[in-house]
């Protein structure tokens, strides 16, 4: 067998269904072996066969990718070739790094004769990998090829979740030889998370049950351990309430009775200002990021933080001293608890702890939420939020959109809302969007975007038509760079640099040029029928929705401010 | 950097292949320390080696950076030694060049005072090889602007903890990985 066929068959025992992916000089053995393997119309999945996506870019393909992981679960793979085509994967690999998304991207490289000749279409993928993966591997026999495969996916799916790449040099995919598939790696230094330690569940377990006021913070962690039902349950047993970063919306229902939404920059103004009230803090799965807590030396200082993490090098990076770390998965990590917890709840009277509760929720209900009678960009989420089934999956760019996303669209059930957090990838919405309605084709499939964002992976469209993915794009056109825009008129004095993009391109006629539908809509009426126009439709529709310029997302918690020092307006 | 910085010992057991290196140094890089001294050999083991790195670092920023390191796949283990409770060594090269008015006494009495030796002569300069913890090296290296220094080669540090320390000191050591 060739390694190109290792590599192919290496995937199908992974079980992969789909590769997103991009030819080219250097993985072309790769794509022979894929030619043999199925052709590239679409077939239900079987046994022989998975599929193959083309992106139109390789960012794309690593986001699409990327959507696919987050959506399904599962390993969302991708491929590029050498130099310039691995080198477009790198945002795509980063954005998956930063959001703990087991993404495998397999590249492939100049003959390994030719390494660090500078060699046509060479670049130094390994290297440039290095920071923004869990490992990348370069096999350079085919028989290392199955190995570095299964490793690939071990590691990536293992603790903490995160994009593993192999780049392949190609006389190493055209070389025939024999090769043996390994059922299992192993690494030494490198062991699936170990079961939480007994005797700091018990410690943690026992924090809680003494707290007057215990606030739960659910970071992404929480999701990538697939560990709503746990946190849902613990929250429930304690009648405590659970705020979320902003990777972390979604990991409970935020139409829950004990939602405090999220909190962070831009976090509900009474959730911000409760969180450093409450005397025990427990974030699970969160890397307490400046954006999630303000500036850090401001935030709770009187509060006993208690700290969960799959990473044990997140325990003490942002926040320095929780008063109980415990490194465990997030799933493990609350089941642990509830043991714990369910005892000492036993016998105990909830009653104070329900009204305490309750006058918690109470507190933290944000003013009117009336509706607005113009069509504007937070009355657009919020008629998503409305119109779109619970089970309905929504992406976002990066900007002003995502934060009124944060805002007003509460995320009910899991694994339905993807957004580029960590690295805040303009551009990852969309192709991401395909992803996800690949992993799941039973749910309408909506990103949210600005016109900015639109235009970075715009092209994602043809795919999307050539494919048969049917999702759709809500564009908020405000002609602007709207975040840049507001940081320039709060922290800038109005002096808008380089962020009018004009009236270019006309997104009815954009959609259109690529085969998919386009409408303009200008009034909420409108904006309703084209939603419910879209969510039937077969192809994807692009919805622009021309709103004000001068719209800000508000509150907003100023860079480098304690997170009870919002802007409301 | 805050007030507690100083020097930091950092002894890791890797495996010994291409990138390792690379992927170690890179990383303490990303967090933005100047690694003082590096030095890299085949360890015990076929196929693992030892490094060890010296940098100048407060102790949180220390201490997240190990658990970096210890996260990396190819490092077997790692841990933090400190001067108190480690055994370090360093070898450096240096040549002199002494011009009058030093004499050739003197010039031995200085190497001699170090344990140093000449490994290397010509009529007008000397190698001298020198051995010691980087103190030392250090403080041989200031000395020797007195007569005529040329040229340095460090190999940097290397290092091993100490077998006869206590209990205690050895569970500080351990703790700062949990």
């Amino acid at each position: 067998m060739s390694g190109a066929q290792a590599v192919v068959e290496a995937l199908r025992r992974e079980g992969v269904e789909v590769v997103f992916g991009y030819p080219g000089g250097a993985n072309m053995p790769i794509y022979d072996a894929l030619y043999d393997f199925q052709n590239f119309q679409y077939t239900p999945l079987n046994e022989r066969s998975f599929r193959h996506i083309l992106a139109r870019h390789e960012q794309s393909a690593a986001h699409m990718a990327d959507g696919y992981a987050r959506a399904s679960g599962r390993v969302g793979v991708c491929m590029a070739t050498s130099g310039p085509g691995a080198t477009n994967l790198m945002t795509g690999l980063a954005t998956a790094y930063m959001d703990s998304s087991p993404v495998v991207a397999i590249t492939g490289q100049v003959p390994s004769y030719m390494i660090g000749t500078d060699a046509f279409q060479e670049t130094d993928v390994v290297g440039m990998a290095t920071s923004v993966t869990k490992y990348a591997f370069q096999p350079l026999r085919v028989r290392d090829v199955p190995y570095a495969i299964k490793a690939a996916f071990y590691l990536a799916t293992t603790r903490r979740p995160q994009p593993v790449l192999v780049d392949i040099p190609k006389n190493v995919q055209q070389t025939e030889d024999e090769v043996e598939f390994p059922n299992h790696v192993n690494f030494p230094n490198y062991q699936p998370l170990p079961d939480p330690d007994p005797t700091i569940v018990k410690t943690i377990a026992r924090a809680i049950l003494e707290a007057q006021w215990p606030v739960i913070l659910a970071g992404g962690g929480v999701k990538m351990a697939n560990a709503y039902r746990e946190l849902q349950a613990f929250a429930e047993l304690l009648v405590a309430p659970v705020v979320t970063s902003f990777m972390g919306k979604g990991a409970f229902p935020e139409n829950h009775p004990l939602s405090l939404g999220c909190m962070g920059m831009h976090g509900s103004e009474r959730t911000n200002k409760l969180i450093p009230e409450c005397d025990v803090f427990l974030v699970i799965g969160s890397r307490l990021s400046d954006r999630t807590t303000g500036k850090i030396e401001k935030f709770a200082p009187n509060t006993k933080v208690i700290h969960i993490d799959a990473d044990k090098a997140e325990i003490g990076k942002n926040y320095k001293l929780p008063v109980v770390s415990l490194v465990a998965d997030a799933k493990k990590a609350l089941q642990a608890l509830i043991r714990e917890v369910e005892v000492g709840m036993m016998g105990r009277q909830r009653d104070a702890w329900v009204k305490r509760a309750q006058e918690v929720m109470v507190m933290a209900k944000t003013e009117s939420d009336d509706d607005g009678a113009y069509l504007s960009g937070v009355e657009t989420i919020k008629m998503l939020r409305r119109l779109l089934p619970p089970k309905a999956i929504v992406t976002t760019e990066v900007g002003q959109h995502q934060m009124w996303c944060e805002q007003h669209f509460q995320v009910i059930e899991p694994r339905t809302f993807f957004s580029s957090g960590g690295l805040g990838t303009m551009g990852f919405g969309f192709p991401a969007a395909l992803g996800a309605k690949v992993a799941r084709p039973d749910v309408p499939v909506f990103d949210v975007a600005g016109d900015g964002s639109f235009l970075m992976t715009e092209n994602s469209l043809a795919t999307s038509i050539e494919e048969q993915i049917p999702v759709t794009a809500v564009i908020l056109n405000n002609r602007m760079l709207g975040m840049v825009a507001q940081w320039q008129r709060f922290f800038y004095r109005r002096r808008y640099s380089a962020v009018h993009l004009g009236r270019s391109p006309d997104f009815v006629k954009l959609a259109e040029a690529y085969g998919a539908e386009g409408v303009r809509v200008e009034t909420l009426p409108e904006l309703e029928t084209a939603v419910n126009r879209a969510m039937r439709s077969p192809v994807t529709t692009v919805i622009e929705v021309p709103i004000s310029p001068e719209e800000d997302v508000l509150p907003m918690l100023p860079p480098g401010a304690g997170i009870k020092e919002m802007i409301v307006g | 950097m805050s007030q507690d910085a100083q020097l930091r010992i950092i002894s890791a057991l890797v495996e010994h292949k291409p990138g390792v290196l690379y992927r170690i140094s890179n990383l303490i890089r990303r967090k933005s320390f100047n690694i003082e001294s590096i030095a890299v050999g085949p360890a015990e083991i076929p196929g693992l080696a030892r490094m060890t790195f010296t940098m100048f670092s407060d102790y949180g920023r220390f201490d997240q950076v190990m658990k970096n390191i210890d996260n990396l796949i190819d490092v077997r283990s790692v841990e933090p030694l400190e001067e108190r409770n480690a055994t370090m060594r360093e070898l450096a090269l240096v040549k002199l060049s002494p011009g009058a008015p030093v004499t050739r006494p003197e010039v031995t009495n200085f190497i001699e005072a170090f344990r140093a030796n000449i490994v290397d002569l010509s009529p007008d300069s000397l190698t001298v090889e020198v051995c010691g913890d980087p103190d030392k090296i250090n403080a041989f290296i200031n000395l020797a602007r007195n007569f005529g220094l040329k040229q340095v080669a460090r190999t940097g540090a290397v290092a091993l903890p100490r077998e006869m320390i206590t209990q205690r000191e050895m569970s500080n050591g351990e703790s700062i990985l949990r």
